[in-house]
């Protein structure tokens, strides 16, 4: 086992208590945030040179979000960590009752290539602070990230309780044999089995935050020019590669007719003329990613796009139409920047497409009328919901991120970072005295011990009156 | 086997129409299991007493007054618990709306557990209920008797399809595994705990395992003893010792040995009198299988007191080990008998080095009269939960998260917690289609004059 002595070692530090102490978490947090700033540019050379993403979403998706949440985790840290006293019942009403916050202990944290420094600081910053030690593993596909954090980040880091380890899909096997007390896993939901699977073996509790296809609905009533921008906004951000993208759009053919020009005219606005030459669209990761988006290209019938380029591995930002359920870009996530249309009659035909599949990270409703936005929220399920907008409900850490069913479990952001890299350990303290208030609960049993214990500790409804 | 499919499928079937969602139809089902417990107490009872030898004074506080207090809490706090909560917003969200949802997950699997296998089945089908939940509930086969009451009762008052139960065992058991869920709760031990989180991941399903490992305590020398062993000697024998938090084992300085094993005896006395084995309020082992093992694990020890057993009944006497080797079998399994091992320690950091040695337990128990001590020894050690100068305590506060850490489980449920549990938080952003304003800064074509803003 390659990794034992590296897994006993960050255990160790972990049992000396070197993480405990709220200085030690904030001092490895300010680190996060000197690494952010300090190494700002080859962050975003590494990220470019990885997928050609552009300064501006780098910026925004890979170093502001991340400094926002550090800044949320730094503001709050002492309070988050306070014991949180709970109500106390009438048998206890003279105890201490309180929830500890406590590590879980050593944390593997698997991130993914496509956000690859969000994706690693963002759950990183919870598991610090909730004062775990934490091994790294980042995605061997994005590869100058993947440098950049085994040689750069790791060194901004207690060497005792953080470790960066790099590797393949054989390396993340072998890992996967250890004991962790944690895992947190970014990925796909086939390798969410498999990383679920190998923590049974432990008992390991995890957060797996997966994807799957989400829909995007747009109803006869609404601004279509506003809408057409924010989902090509949304869907070509990053080239496509977003677990969070428009997946696929539901509207009707009438809808579809108007809402062609306008995300033609959006793209156009975005990008120019031809977006290749736009510094502000992406490409794909590797040769790998671009055969497979390529290969979904023949679904339906190519209405704006379509253009490729292998060498620079480009997909230009793609719309098509005529697709059917079939089709091979209506059976697996897309992660490219092609958006299909399925055509569907009306708001409940499309209501019954979403919940006939398995249940995407976000559904996204686009509609001027209130009442539709809501109908679709209330009638379907999903990680989370955003209505009239895309992606811009995961900049808010007030609000819990995560999947449901094949798109997830466990959450994070915000506090809920925190709270998901803590043990939530229930306490309660008596005092030794008092003896004969625990007379009632000892053998012999009576009914008049009975009726004692009975009146203490039971939850009586507000309007029973309980006499004798 | 179809049957478990036929079964998962008509409650998912059940559970798509809609109809476990509305409040008022969730307390309505809640009503009608408080119905259940207060007409048919007798039939419970008498199940419990079939089973576990269980008296019923002690049957109805520890099974059927902490389900009646479940359901009274759910029925008051469920519409502001399942109401939509709204969260802190930014500048740019400002005038959204940013909140969460409270959602039902699906179909939820309670599995049970024999030991207390009313409440340990009702529990989480309350919570699991009250979240709009559909709920297939597979109670343990080893209590027959309550598994059978269970099966007979349930449908006679709650919703056939949104809420079957399944019996069966092992075979069983695995077939029902094969189904997709939406969580799944189980309550036992660590070996079956792998087994159904491995069972899980199949399908991507949250879990929760409530299992259980040897629940220290450690007496400090500075400490009412009298009182200290009453409550421990309460907690370890009632339900002969099956209790997933029970005091495992004690931790004590070898001078208070003698001290600890005097004032457990007179206090043996007290509860159950000269011959416990006539005693009303004692149990039994629940079958033949568990008492060998438990009296294999009295084999080369010392027995300072107790050791009586007789297998005809499945009795086994409450019963005290002294000077016992961290290295003995009592000292590896978790004993879920009436066996109480103590094992000598000759400090406060010894207690504690020995504690983190092993895995993680379901509850730490310390008693001492130095709130500092105390405290320490909660900081430096790591359990499911903890009372401090009591045994068992935590439990019963709904308002504390019940679970395990580790080895002895993941995830928590009681009260409000339950609630969560079976619940899906939403997030959910509402935004203006107007208002575009605002959005073009984020559009490309960027520059750096847009990024430095």
């Amino acid at each position: 086992n390659p990794y034992a002595g590296l897994v006993s070692h960050l255990r160790a530090s972990w049992l000396s208590r070197k993480t405990q102490p709220v200085k030690f978490r904030m001092a490895q947090l300010e680190a996060l945030g000197h690494f952010l700033d300090e190494r700002k540019q080859e962050i975003l050379e590494a990220i470019a040179a990885d997928l050609g993403k552009p300064p501006f979403e780098a910026e925004l998706s890979e170093i502001l979000v991340c400094k926002n949440e550090l800044h949320e985790t730094l503001n709050n840290l002492s309070r988050w960590m306070k014991d949180e006293q709970v109500d106390l019942s009438l048998a206890t009403r003279l105890d201490s009752a309180f929830v500890r916050k406590e590590p879980y202990g050593v944390v593997l944290l698997m991130a993914p290539w496509n956000y690859p420094i969000h994706l690693i600081l963002v759950p990183l910053i919870g598991a610090i602070a909730a004062g775990n030690c934490v091994l790294i593993k980042p995605s061997e596909i994005s590869k100058n990230t993947e440098r950049l954090v085994a040689e750069v980040l790791s060194s901004y880091l207690d060497k005792d309780c953080f470790a960066v380890v790099t590797g393949g899909v054989q390396e993340t096997t072998r890992l996967l044999e250890n004991k962790f007390d944690y895992i947190f896993f970014t990925g796909s939901p086939s390798v969410g089995r498999v990383v679920m699977t190998a923590a049974a073996k432990h008992l390991t509790p995890v957060t797996l935050e997966l994807g799957g296809k989400n829909p995007c609905y747009v109803s006869d009533t609404c601004d279509v020019h506003n809408v057409a921008r924010r989902v090509v906004w949304g869907r070509f951000f990053n080239a496509g590669q977003t677990c969070i993208a428009p997946d696929y759009l539901l509207c009707t053919l009438e809808m579809q007719e108007k809402l062609m020009p306008a995300l033609r005219e959006a793209i156009t606005e975005f990008f120019g003329p031809n977006p290749q030459e736009s510094p502000d669209f992406g490409r794909i990761v590797d040769d790998k990613q671009f055969r497979r988006v390529r290969a979904l290209l023949c679904s339906g019938r190519v209405a704006i796009g379509g253009q490729t380029d292998e060498a620079e591995r480009y997909i230009a930002p793609t719309v098509l139409v005529d697709v059917q359920p079939s089709d091979p870009v209506m059976q697996e996530e897309i992660f490219g920047p092609i958006l299909p249309i399925v055509v569907v009659a009306n708001m409940d035909e499309a209501i019954d497409f979403i919940n006939a599949r398995e249940r995407p990270l976000v559904i996204y409703a686009f509609s001027s009328s209130d009442k539709v936005v809501n109908q679709v929220l209330e009638r379907t399920s999903s990680g989370g919901f955003c209505g009239n907008d895309t992606l811009m409900q995961v900049m808010l850490t007030s609000l819990p991120f995560g999947g449901i069913g094949n798109s997830g479990l466990g959450m994070y952001h915000g506090k809920f970072s925190f709270d998901t890299f803590s043990h939530h350990r229930g306490c309660m303290k008596r005092g030794m005295g008092r003896e004969p208030l625990n007379a009632p609960r000892y053998p012999p049993y009576t009914q008049q011990k009975f009726g004692i214990v009975r009146a203490t500790s039971q939850v009586t409804r507000k309007d029973d009156c309980t006499l004798l | 086997m179809e049957r478990m499919q036929q079964v998962v499928g008509r409650a998912r079937a059940a559970f798509n129409t809609g109809r476990s969602r509305p409040l008022e139809f969730r307390i309505q089902q809640l009503k009608a299991l408080e119905r259940m417990v207060q007409e048919r107490e007798k039939e419970i009872l008498a199940a419990l007493k079939a089973d576990l030898h269980k008296g019923e004074p002690n049957a109805y506080s520890h099974e059927i007054l902490g389900v009646l207090g479940e359901l009274a809490l759910v029925k008051e706090k469920l519409p502001s618990w399942a109401a939509p909560q709204h969260v802190k917003k930014n500048l740019m969200t400002l005038r959204d709306e940013a909140y969460i949802n409270y959602e039902p997950l699906g179909v939820v699997l309670v599995i049970g557990a024999w030991n207390y296998p009313f409440v340990l089945v009702m529990q989480p089908l309350i919570g699991a209920i009250a979240a709009g939940n559909a709920v297939v509930v597979k109670p343990s086969e080893v209590s027959e008797n309550t598994a059978k009451m269970i099966a007979d009762l349930l449908p006679q008052y709650l919703d056939r399809e949104l809420y079957p139960v399944v019996t069966g065992g092992v075979p069983e058991t695995t077939e029902l595994l094969t189904q997709r869920f939406d969580h799944i709760l189980y309550t036992g031990n660590s070996a079956v705990g792998k087994i159904v989180m491995a069972a899980a991941a199949k399908h991507l399903t949250p879990v929760t395992l409530e299992l259980g490992g040897k629940s220290p305590c450690y007496i400090d020398k500075d400490c009412d003893l009298a009182v200290a062993c009453r409550r421990i000697a309460w907690g370890k024998y009632m339900n002969c010792g099956q209790t997933c938090i029970a005091p495992d084992y004690i931790l004590c300085d070898p001078s208070i040995q003698g001290q600890v094993v005097e004032n457990i005896k007179a206090t043996l006395q007290e509860f159950y009198g000269e011959d416990v084995k006539s005693s009303p309020d004692y149990e039994r082992i629940i079958n033949k299988r568990h008492f060998k093992r438990i009296l294999g694990l009295l084999e080369g020890q010392k027995i300072a007191h107790g050791g009586e057993t007789d297998e005809a009944s499945c009795f086994i006497a409450p019963t005290i080990l002294t000077d016992v080797s961290p290295e003995s079998k009592v000292m590896e399994e978790e004993i879920f008998g009436p066996v109480l091992p103590i094992v000598t320690v000759k400090s406060v950091e010894e207690a504690i080095e020995l504690i983190n040695s092993r895995e993680k337990p379901l509850a730490l128990y310390v008693f001492s009269n130095n709130k500092q001590l105390i405290k320490r020894v909660i900081s430096e050690t790591s359990s499911g939960g903890v009372t401090g100068n009591d045994v068992i305590m935590h439990f019963f506060l709904s308002t504390l998260p019940f679970g395990g850490v580790g080895h002895s489980g993941m995830g928590a449920y009681h009260g409000k917690h339950s609630f969560e549990t079976f619940s899906h938080r939403r997030s959910c952003l509402i935004k203006d289609l107007k208002m575009e304003g605002t959005n073009k800064m984020r559009y490309p074509p960027g520059s750096q004059k847009k990024v430095d803003l």
